[in-house]
Parts: structure tokens; C-alpha cells; sequence
């Protein structure tokens, strides 16, 4: 990354507190949306399928299965909408990208706790 | 009219107090220096010579030399003009990013990356054969027909084919100034302009 990009960067984003978390993790981000000019809290609790980019323009994907259904939720990390993260548990995978997530469902579609 | 030279950095991306993202273009303009009048006077139309970043004296020929010694500044890489300039400047003076303001509408001007050789299919749009099936086995991005036999029997002039693509001087307009850091020389511009980074590109309104 050019030296005027990461000036660009500092100067312009937010700097957060959020807790580390790798692709395999399982995740509760709560961001604001604004319902009819009120702003409120929604949380987003699922496994982080990757974590992609760097500087402002970073991102990680979360995917949870709602009713029976795969959701997964793009999040920028410099985003002033998010409110916070929480890591629920740390997962045990091999990869960076969890994209065989998507063929599976159920019992195979598990990630595995990783314990110290 | 008014304008600078500036040099493209890159893309980022920055938020808006809402949480919109905006895809910006770094550009390090200016400063540039007057390094020549012109008036309806002396030249028939009036117009501003800049000049922006610096080259070594043992590079530069003694014309260039002596010309940018009359502004009394280093001899410089680029030259450009710019017509009817709006800002009242005289020679040597600097011109910086500070000429534009934050939320200004700019048009920028570069040269497209160069592309090469290029089919049909990218240089125009064309759609192609698609499948490749009805006996079609290696032509699934050929042009087809381009003219008539008998009647004309020859090809029209600006008949759309393969050839040179990209290279090309292109103008954006209507590009909006995000941000402005003029200590650093920077300027923020929404979306993209033409050029790979480190091409020389123009801001004017």
C-alpha cells in the first residue's frame, strides 16, 4: 500500500477498538441501522467465512443459517456503523477461506471449537 | 477556467457519518508554477502556462533551462496550458490544490491504461457467437459479417474491428472533490479517473 494511501487512511477512519478474530470464528457483530429516523441495535451472530483486504477498505464476511437457510453479511472493519463485535467462540479450521461452508448443511457444516 | 497538474496515486475507499462508502482516487496535485503568460495582446488568446514536478538540470535542454529561469524556478517535467484562466496569476507564482474547494464539481483528464491488441468483443462490445454449438467450434468471439457482396462489395469506412485499444486521452466530467489536504498536496476525488497510478492527469472546472 502506497505511503499517501495509509495517510489517506489515518486521516479519515475511525479508529476502533474490535477484538481479533480469524475466518473460522464464531461472531456477534451488533450495527446500527436507522428504522424510520431512529437508530437502533441489530446483532449478526455467525461463523466469519474470510477476512479480505487491508487499510480502509477491509472487510470480513459472517455466514449464519437462519430458518433453515444460509445468510452471509459482508462488514467493512472501518464501517461507523458497526457498534461492536464480541467473539464467542474461536473455531479450528485449516483455511483462510471457509467458502466449503456453502456446499454443506447440518452436522458437516460444524466448525470445530478450538481449546487452548 | 481553472486548473492544475496533478500526479494519480490510487484508490481507497472512505465513510460518510451514515455509513455510506465512497471509492476515492488519491491525486497529488500541484504545486504548480506560472511559468507563462499569455494574453490576447501578445499571443492573440489568453491563457496560463503550469508546470509541475521537478527534473534534474543535466536532463533538461538549455531552451528548457532558460525558459524556466525567466519563472525562476527549476526546470520541470510537464508543461501545460491551460485557456482563460480564472484566477489572476502572474509569472512564477505557485498554484496549489487550494484553487478547489471540498463538495466542487471537476472534470478530469488522463490517458486510459493501454490495452493492446484487442478483439471485437472488448474493443466494441460485440456480443460474440455465444455457444459454441451449430457448428460453431473456434469463432465464439469473431466479428461475423462486415459487408455485402455484390452491392457495395467493398467495406464501409469506420467499419467497427479489432485493433488498437486504449492509450487514449479521455475526459471525466461531473467528478466530485471529496476532500482537500493541502499540506500534503492531496486531493480526494470520488470514483475513478483514467490512467494507471503515477500518470499525469489534469483537474479543471
Amino acid at each position: 500500500m502506497s505511503e499517501a494511501v495509509q495517510f489517506v487512511h489515518e486521516q479519515l477512519t475511525v479508529k476502533k477498538e474490535l477484538p481479533k478474530f480469524k475466518a473460522g470464528d464464531n461472531v456477534t457483530v451488533n450495527y446500527k441501522i436507522v428504522e424510520g429516523g431512529k437508530e437502533r441495535i441489530q446483532s449478526f451472530r455467525g461463523d466469519v467465512v474470510k477476512i479480505q483486504g487491508n487499510g480502509a477498505t477491509a472487510s470480513f464476511t459472517v455466514r449464519k443459517i437462519s430458518d433453515g437457510i444460509g445468510v452471509e453479511r459482508l462488514f467493512p472493519f472501518f464501517s461507523p456503523n458497526i457498534d461492536s463485535i464480541v467473539l464467542n467462540k474461536a473455531g479450528k479450521v485449516r483455511r483462510a477461506k471457509l467458502y466449503y461452508l456453502r456446499e454443506r448443511s447440518g452436522k458437516s457444516a460444524r466448525i470445530k471449537e478450538k481449546r487452548f | 477556467m481553472k486548473g492544475i497538474i496533478g500526479k494519480k496515486i490510487g484508490m481507497t475507499s472512505i465513510f460518510a457519518a451514515d455509513g455510506k462508502q465512497t471509492a476515492v482516487t488519491i491525486i497529488e496535485a500541484g504545486p504548480n508554477v506560472v511559468t507563462q503568460v499569455k494574453t490576447k495582446d501578445s499571443d492573440g488568446y489568453g491563457a496560463l502556462q503550469l508546470a509541475f514536478s521537478d527534473k534534474k538540470e543535466k536532463h533538461s535542454t538549455q531552451a528548457e533551462i532558460n525558459h524556466f529561469a525567466k519563472a525562476q524556478t527549476s526546470p520541470k517535467k510537464f508543461v501545460k496550458e491551460f485557456r482563460n484562466y480564472s484566477i489572476e496569476k502572474t509569472l512564477g507564482e505557485t498554484i496549489t490544490v487550494d484553487i478547489f474547494s471540498e463538495g466542487e464539481k471537476v472534470e478530469v483528464i488522463g490517458t486510459t491504461k493501454g490495452k493492446g491488441f484487442q478483439g471485437v468483443v472488448k474493443r466494441h462490445g460485440f456480443s460474440g457467437v455465444g455457444a459454441q454449438s451449430h457448428g460453431q467450434h473456434d469463432r465464439q468471439r469473431a466479428p461475423g459479417s462486415i459487408g455485402n457482396s455484390s452491392d457495395a462489395s467493398r467495406v464501409f469506412k469506420g467499419m467497427r474491428m479489432a485493433g488498437r485499444m486504449g492509450g487514449d486521452r479521455v475526459k471525466m466530467k461531473g467528478l466530485k472533490v471529496v476532500k482537500i489536504f493541502p499540506e500534503k498536496n492531496y486531493i480526494l476525488i470520488s470514483g475513478s479517473v483514467p490512467g494507471h497510478n503515477g500518470s499525469i492527469v489534469l483537474i479543471q472546472k
